[in-house]
């Protein structure tokens, strides 16, 4: 388990961890510095807690694009599913299923600290996480199968297309073809949904953003873990295998279909915890906050970050989320110019220069940095 | 000595163009067998049948006992049959060691959760895969590359990771698609001896696919030639050699009848 502290390392190595540790160490007492406090300043928490979401959802879209090479454009469904079905098994909504009309006399608790005889489903926060990972891996087995034979471009507009369609089977699900139930109570969104309650109080956006920030710490901590582990054991090589060479993997022994399908699986998985975590601290779910640019920003973080990389990831997100949320506004009022009408005049000029630059991200993953010094010393006639 | 890969009447077609026609082959067991034939011969195509890339348009292919058509790549691979590759087809962004790896997959039973939870039992498996790749590493003389980039190897380096990570698969058959390309006459020659090596101590059968006649005549202990896709002669290498149809087909009619 410690192996990684105690291991023997070169001076290059020593630099390495002590800025992962350093960033360890920024991640805890970030809600505790004073800039967070002032919601006109350099990053109030709410910023703070909205970059540590998509932060998570970086290092799942990580496993997809980073490790595999799927390139995914519509992570914003796994968000929505995770989101719906946390807002579902943790509200009163349940009573609203069977129409306008018609009430669904439901009670059911479980581990939950709403008042007993509240109706509704009401499961702690600890087990519907769980059903959303769950159902979010589901989602993702499923939406990646018809992608199994598409490559590059391909694969992006297939991903790209779920992403907009299930948004808009949710936003018009308040009469179910089926049955006219009402599944999402359509625009109006699904509220309140309850706050967790054991192990860290009540948690609402009212109450205190440091509180949620831990909360989802946490499983940014575990998410970044299982990643890790994963990428140095049996799957994770199969997913580099198939980035490189999808054919030559094949010819080795590796399955596709099920490395692909577990791909998209475990990285559906921190979308799915994601939209629990947004739908309990928020305590509503609005359908218009699954867009389009929740894929796309993931997608720029993944890449501005490094990809493959999993540090990468996690400051590809603050990076990305500061900037859209909080940077442009604020150094516009320090400088008096309105910075956000060029947002994305910004944000395009800045991926040209990155792919001039530094096509590999910020913090590119240990092996593209190497085999990169590798072809500059053979470009340069140096042996290696 | 029984038959480790049967092919009877392969055919395959690409709209109207007819790749591989009727082609009976046998692999007996424990040999080492070479397909020639000139370029655009149909060569490729039939390995790409053998390990299921293509599925014949009719006809049928039975290794180690059971039929190769429509299976699954990985699972002809799992089987015990393996391949190098014409145009190197490494991981190049992993390590020599991590390349090799890979193809112990069908090998290695480490689940999703014993990854994650780093179990005893993982460790071990994969400590033990380490210890193969170099082991593999150095079988095929190249000791000491484990954690260099695969990209970052010499040409000839490169042909050896290719077959190191292919007997990695524990194959009974190996298929070297044109292992010798590339490589000068010293290389060719250390090549073929160490093909008798793979053959003599791993006990892995051999076919290749080959342009170089001295790599061919010096290894195979049977050769079939194609042309056109059509099976036009087989037989030992002398008898090969003074075949007329093969002397035509390489270097053409004028020159057959001078032989004859």
């Amino acid at each position: 388990m410690f192996e990684s502290l105690t291991r023997q390392r070169t001076p290059r190595e020593w630099g390495n961890f002590a800025a992962q540790a350093a960033g360890v160490v920024v991640l805890l007492v970030l809600p505790f510095l004073g800039f967070t406090k002032n919601p006109e300043g350099f990053m109030p928490i709410l910023v703070v807690v909205a970059c540590l979401t998509y932060a998570l959802f970086a290092l799942g879209l990580n496993i997809v694009v980073g490790f595999a090479g799927l390139l995914d454009l519509g992570f914003v469904a796994f968000f929505l599913f995770g989101a719906y079905v946390g807002a579902w098994l943790m509200s009163d909504f349940a009573i609203n299923v069977k129409g306008r009309d018609d009430v669904w006399d439901v009670s059911f608790h479980l581990f939950s600290r709403s008042p007993d005889g509240t109706k509704g489903i009401h499961l702690s926060f600890w087990i519907a996480v769980i059903v959303c990972a769950i159902v979010a891996a589901i989602a993702g087995v499923i939406i990646g199968w018809p992608t199994l034979k598409l490559k590059s471009d391909y694969l992006a507009l297939v991903t790209l297309g779920f992403g907009e369609i299930l948004p808009e089977v949710f936003r018009n699900s308040e009469k179910f073809p089926i049955g006219n139930y009402n599944l999402t109570n359509g625009t109006k969104g699904i509220g309140i949904v309850d706050p967790i309650g054991y192990g860290f109080g009540s948690i609402t956006t009212g109450g205190d953003g440091r509180k949620r920030y831990y909360v989802i710490l946490l499983f940014v901590a575990l998410f970044a873990f299982i990643s890790i582990r994963i990428r140095d054991g049996k799957l994770g090589r199969s997913w580099m295998a198939i980035r490189e060479d999808e054919l030559a993997a094949s010819l080795m022994g590796v399955p596709l279909r099920r490395a692909k399908l577990w791909s998209y699986a475990v990285g559906a998985v921190a979308g799915g915890v994601g939209g629990a975590l947004y739908a309990t601290t928020v305590g509503t779910v609005d359908i218009s906050q699954f867009t389009f640019q929740v894929s796309i920003i993931v997608l720029c973080a993944v890449i501005l970050g490094g990809m493959g990389n999993v540090w990468g990831a996690i400051l590809g997100a603050f990076v990305m989320v500061w900037v859209s949320d909080n940077g442009l506004k604020w150094f516009g009022r320090k400088i008096d110019v309105e910075l956000t009408k060029y947002q994305f005049a910004l944000f395009g000029f800045t991926l040209v220069l990155m792919m001039l630059f530094r096509p590999e991200g910020l913090l590119p993953a240990a092996r593209s940095k190497q085999v990169k010094q590798a072809d500059r010393l053979a470009a340069q006639g140096v042996e290696s | 000595m029984s038959n480790l890969l049967t092919a009877s009447k392969v055919k395959v077609q690409f709209g109207g163009l007819t790749a591989v026609n009727e082609v009976d082959f046998v692999i007996p067991e424990a040999a080492i067998v070479a397909l020639i034939g000139p370029n655009g011969a149909g060569k490729t195509t039939f390995f790409n049948v053998l390990t299921g890339l293509y599925t014949p348009t009719s006809g049928a292919v039975e290794f180690d006992g059971r039929s190769v058509v429509g299976v699954q790549p990985h699972v002809i691979a799992a089987r015990g049959m393996a391949r190098t590759f014409q145009n190197i087809r490494l991981f190049g962004a992993m390590t020599a060691s991590e390349n090799v790896m890979v193809a112990m997959h069908p090998h290695l039973k480490s689940g999703l959760f014993s990854t994650i939870l780093r179990t005893r039992k993982q460790r071990a498996e994969e400590a033990e895969a380490r210890a193969t790749a170099s082991e593999l590493l150095d079988f095929v003389g190249i000791p000491g590359v484990e954690e260099e980039f695969a990209k970052n190897l010499p040409y000839g380096d490169q042909r050896r990771l290719e077959v190191a990570r292919a007997l990695a698969l524990r194959p009974k058959l190996l298929l070297l698609d044109e292992p010798t390309a590339g490589m000068n006459p010293q290389e060719s020659a250390a090549f073929t001896a160490f093909v008798h090596r793979v053959r003599d101590e791993r006990g892995v059968t051999i076919l290749l696919i080959e342009h170089d006649m001295k790599v061919v005549m010096g290894t195979a202990e049977h050769i079939t030639v194609l042309e056109y896709g059509a099976k036009i002669a087989e037989g030992t290498a002398a008898q090969i050699q003074s075949n007329p149809r093969v002397i035509e087909a390489y270097l053409g009619k004028a020159a057959a009848g001078g032989a004859a």
